[in-house]
């Protein structure tokens, strides 16, 4: 069987020989435009005048639209239509398009906009939480509150109780290939859009709009993108309306392509969190009661602001057991651009803000940070530990059942050699004035399944040729992470074949209707089940075909190693498909999936919205300069489970990639916007993203020997976000370095930075 | 508007630029050599790497006029001359040293170049070489283990698998 081997990505020698097309490298038709939008220079005012001729008559350019020139919907917003493609007059953040050229090349349409003449009545920007909240900008009706227990009560009751505030930055998602889509009009109105996207149907849904037109005259096709990260999730509907928009009006194919300048600019971004947090805890560190305040800054649409922090409120718990919590929740308008999906969405926010109050538990007691974090840990699956004093619920209700971080930690810990490094670097520290060593730890308990319970389904496309080819297609994307890769590895262990007779085709809304993003680490769970289920119902027709040929009965015919075996009888898979075809079997099937069990109330915040869960843990070890702030990571070692693993090797590239990118946005990735709402740090020169130097010098990864206990494929687990939330053992290690240099709580806030390293080991030494 | 002319993967080849053309351009659009990627277009990212006369050098960084007569090579010139693909190019497929595969064409070249200066470099090294070159998927370490396999070098220290 070709599933649980390390095959390596399905698109290698493409890639490395420069043949894997990304939209942009689709041959450009003849006459194709392309497309670039002009801006808004300011954060919140309306436009007073604006005037586009230098835009019109610049070389190359064949049409400039406003709001007014829309057809039909003048909207992308994937959720509550409250954001226009267009400016309707009034702006709400610095690179809101406000106009598009449309041009003979992409350097002259973006040439041209950069020429319009636009005033402004300013008006004072929201920019900050504290903005938002004074002038009440709240989505959502205002803040959202879950609760379980009597947290005030637990609060006032307990031995011991904290306070402390945690700020936390956004995350640039800077996947290296920017959006792009390109629309080729067809005939009678209809298109077919090439995008950059996690999410082909909602492309179709909102181009539809934008043209008027049924989904039924719009075809999405997307063969890969460039990185994804969640930043493709919804941020791409612009690009596709507005060349679909062009493309009908004038007839030609046209292009677009967000130049990373514009692409930082004008896209959303990871949220950034402020959490406030109130705990009571008893002598060991075991939390009696907690509250949680958390804000977060939407931008100026709703984008998908709401499930994100409904996440975050989600994670709360992370891997520890409340029995008294309330989490409210504050999800904020602000005059900056609308914040969207990030690997984990909201998930790590939520889990950094109750890491922190292990970590401040443990500095405050004297304890260590480990201990206090598995004092606090959810009872294991098997058998119960002492002390702990309710059921096995979430602040949300849902009883944990899959939980293995007991054992996860006590093997990191021995594999890592913990108690005898945390001595060494104690002594290390007391030797050495300057440089000081600290260790990190952080375990991930992380919720699978869409928590709108309704895009937990997908749909897969299989054909099987009189030649015995397999011909493959699914709902889900392809960003990098393997998804073709793994769900053709099911294909093939469903007929018996090698994985090189699964050619892996393009996502295309014409083949699969209907898909939701691929997002939330779904994809392989859902599309490796619905390719499963078409693939069973090829198999099964063809083995009733054999059988009946061969008069055996049909439980004995097997498909394995490239052969079909039917009772005594033999063949290869190829004659197999010859020979259904020509009994008229119909070799062609979809199949359909849906996650089971899934029950959620939003407005209660009860139920059962994931289906089961991820873990992992990871241990951390740096080395600040305290004179400088300056940091490095030394070694990092990484338990991570993914079940019964569907390809170990694409598994471990997630979680490496996962942690480096985790450890980014919480030490070197900096969002920096000015008081009159421009962000400053809108390329690679200023924002920090890892480099190969900066990966730990020791990177030890490990994937958890076991396997799910609900019936996922092939007992397979998610793999996408859970270990990005693993970066935040660098954090804690940064955190425990500077906590070495005096005897305060260095109170660390993300990103920790050079800049902000320094300032906690002042607040260490008092 | 004016003709340039250059060797691009060892074959003459011309096409019209501006004087402003970047390299990277010229080679995507005029010669349809798209495996030279733009990532980020100002000269950080390393996805546009190509090879002129010799050297590394980022293709958005240069005009296509400055390489007028040069020996030009791109990604789509890495492999043998029967078609297989090179060591550095299989070490990349073998050891799992991309994923989205965006940066891969610039991370190609990039290793070429240190490899050829460099036959034998220590992981480092490597590291220090590539940090012109982002990688936003792998977190590297694979990247870093084709490399050094590319370079005959034992990985199973790099790789603590």
């Amino acid at each position: 069987m070709s599933v649980t081997k390390p095959l390596p990505h399905d698109s290698g020698p493409l890639h490395v020989t420069g043949q894997a097309r990304y939209v942009d490298d689709i041959p450009t038709p003849a006459n194709c435009l392309h497309l670039a939008f002009g801006t808004s220079s300011i954060a919140r005012g309306t436009v007073t005048a604006m005037d586009l001729d230098p835009v019109r008559t610049a070389p190359g350019v064949v049409a400039v639209l406003t709001a007014d020139d829309l057809p039909f919907a003048n909207d992308v917003s994937p959720s509550i239509h409250d954001e226009p493609l267009l400016s309707v007059g009034t702006v709400h953040y610095v690179g809101q398009p406000i106009f598009v050229v449309a041009a003979t090349s992409h350097h002259a349409a973006r040439r041209a906009a950069a020429k319009a003449r636009i005033t402004y009545a300013e008006e004072a920007p929201i920019l900050t939480v504290d903005q938002a909240v004074a002038a009440g900008q709240y989505f959502d009706d205002g803040p959202r509150v879950w609760q379980k227990g009597d947290t005030d009560a637990a609060l006032a009751a307990a031995p011991h109780r904290l306070r402390g505030r945690l700020e936390m930055g956004g995350q640039e998602h800077f996947y290296l290939e920017s959006h792009a889509s390109m629309v080729a009009p067809q005939e009678g109105g209809d298109v077919v859009v090439y995008s950059s996207t996690q999410h082909p149907t909602e492309i179709q849904h909102k181009v539809a709009e934008a043209l008027g037109v049924p989904m039924n005259a719009v075809r999405v096709e997307a063969r890969r993108m460039g990185g994804g990260f969640g930043g493709k999730e919804s941020q791409g509907n612009a690009l596709a309306c507005a060349c679909a928009v062009i493309a009908v009006k004038t007839g030609r194919p046209v292009k677009m392509r967000y130049d990373r300048d514009d692409d930082m600019t004008i896209t959303g971004k990871r949220h950034d969190f402020r959490i406030d947090y109130d705990v009571g805890f008893d002598d060991t560190g075991r939390i009696k009661g907690i509250d949680f305040q958390q804000y977060t800054r939407g931008g100026w649409a709703l984008d998908l602001t709401i499930p994100v922090a409904d996440r975050a409120m989600l994670h709360a718990d992370n891997a520890y057991l409340l029995d008294h919590a309330r989490i409210t929740s504050h999800r904020l308008r602000t005059n900056t651009q609308s914040a969207t999906a990030y690997r984990g969405f909201g998930g790590p926010q939520g889990i950094f803000g109750i890491e922190r109050v292990m970590d401040h538990i443990a500095h405050t007691l004297g304890l260590d940070p480990i201990a206090v974090r598995q004092v606090n840990y959810y009872h294991n699956m098997g058998p119960v530990r002492a002390g702990k004093v309710s059921g096995n619920t979430t602040p949300y209700g849902m009883e944990v059942r899959d939980f293995i971080l007991d054992e996860m930690t006590e093997k990191l810990l021995a594999d890592a050699n913990y108690a005898d490094r945390k001595a060494a670097i104690a002594d290390w520290n007391a030797k050495n004035p300057i440089l000081k060593r600290g260790i990190g730890f952080s375990p991930v308990k992380f919720g699978i399944s869409f928590t709108l319970t309704h895009l937990n389904q997908a749909g897969a496309l299989v054909h099987v040729y009189q030649d015995g080819s397999i011909h493959l297609n699914h709902g889900g994307t392809e960003m990098g992470q393997g998804l073709f890769q793994k769900v053709a590895q099911v294909a093939a262990s469903r007929f018996g074949v090698d994985v090189s007779l699964v050619k892996i085709t393009a996502t295309d809304t014409g083949k699969v209707p209907n898909t939701s993003a691929t997002a939330a680490s779904s994809g392989s769970d859902l599309n490796g089940m619905a390719a499963k289920a078409a693939c069973d119902t090829i198999r099964d027709r063809m083995a009733n075909c054999l059988a009946e040929l061969h008069q055996c009965p049909v439980e004995r015919v097997r498909f394995e190693d490239g052969k079909v075996r039917v009772g005594d009888n033999e063949m290869t898979f190829e004659q197999a498909a010859a020979t259904c075809y020509q009994n008229r079997v119909s070799l062609s099937a979809t199949g359909f999936y849906k996650t089971p069990d899934l029950s959620w109330d939003r407005a209660k915040g009860q139920g059962r919205p994931f289906f089961y869960f991820s873990h992992g843990a990871a241990l951390t070890e740096v080395v600040i300069d305290t004179l400088t702030g300056e940091n490095r990571i030394l070694r990092t070692d990484i338990i991570h489970d993914v079940g019964r693993s569907l390809n170990p090797a694409l598994d471990k590239g997630q979680v490496e990639g996962a942690f480096v990118q985790g450890a980014g946005w919480l030490t070197t990735e900096e969002l920096v916007w000015d008081d009159k709402g421009r962000l400053r740090t809108h390329a690679p020169s200023t924002y920090k993203i890892p480099a190969c130097s900066d990966r730990p010098e020791v990177f030890n990864v490990e994937l958890w020997d076991g396997e799910n206990p609900e019936a996922t494929i092939y007992r397979s687990k998610a793999v996408g976000e859970p270990p990005f939330n693993l970066g935040m053992s660098a954090f804690f290690a940064l955190s425990d370095a500077a906590a070495a240099c005096g005897p305060n709580y260095p109170m660390l806030d993300a990103p920790a930075t050079a800049e902000r390293v320094l300032q906690a080991v002042k607040r260490a030494r008092g | 508007m004016a003709t340039i002319k250059m060797t691009v993967n060892g074959r003459e080849r011309s096409g019209e630029a501006e004087g402003r053309t970047l390299l990277v351009d010229f080679l995507r659009q005029e010669l349809n050599l798209t495996g030279t990627h733009v990532g980020c277009d100002t000269s950080q990212c390393g996805a546009c790497v190509v090879h002129v006369n010799g050297e590394a050098v980022k293709a958005c960084t240069m005009f296509a006029a400055e390489a007028e007569g040069a020996e030009v090579v791109t990604v789509e010139g890495m492999a043998n001359p029967d078609g297989s693909l090179s060591v550095i190019q299989q070490a990349f497929q073998d050891h799992h040293g991309l994923q989205c595969g965006f940066c891969t064409p610039g991370m190609i070249m990039s290793a070429a170049a240190l490899l050829k200066d460099n036959p034998k470099p220590t992981e480092a090294e490597v590291r220090h070489y590539l940090e012109g070159n982002i990688c936003r998927c792998t977190g590297y370490h694979n990247i870093v283990k084709a490399i050094m396999a590319a370079s005959g070098q034992d990985v199973s220290a790099v790789a603590a698998e």
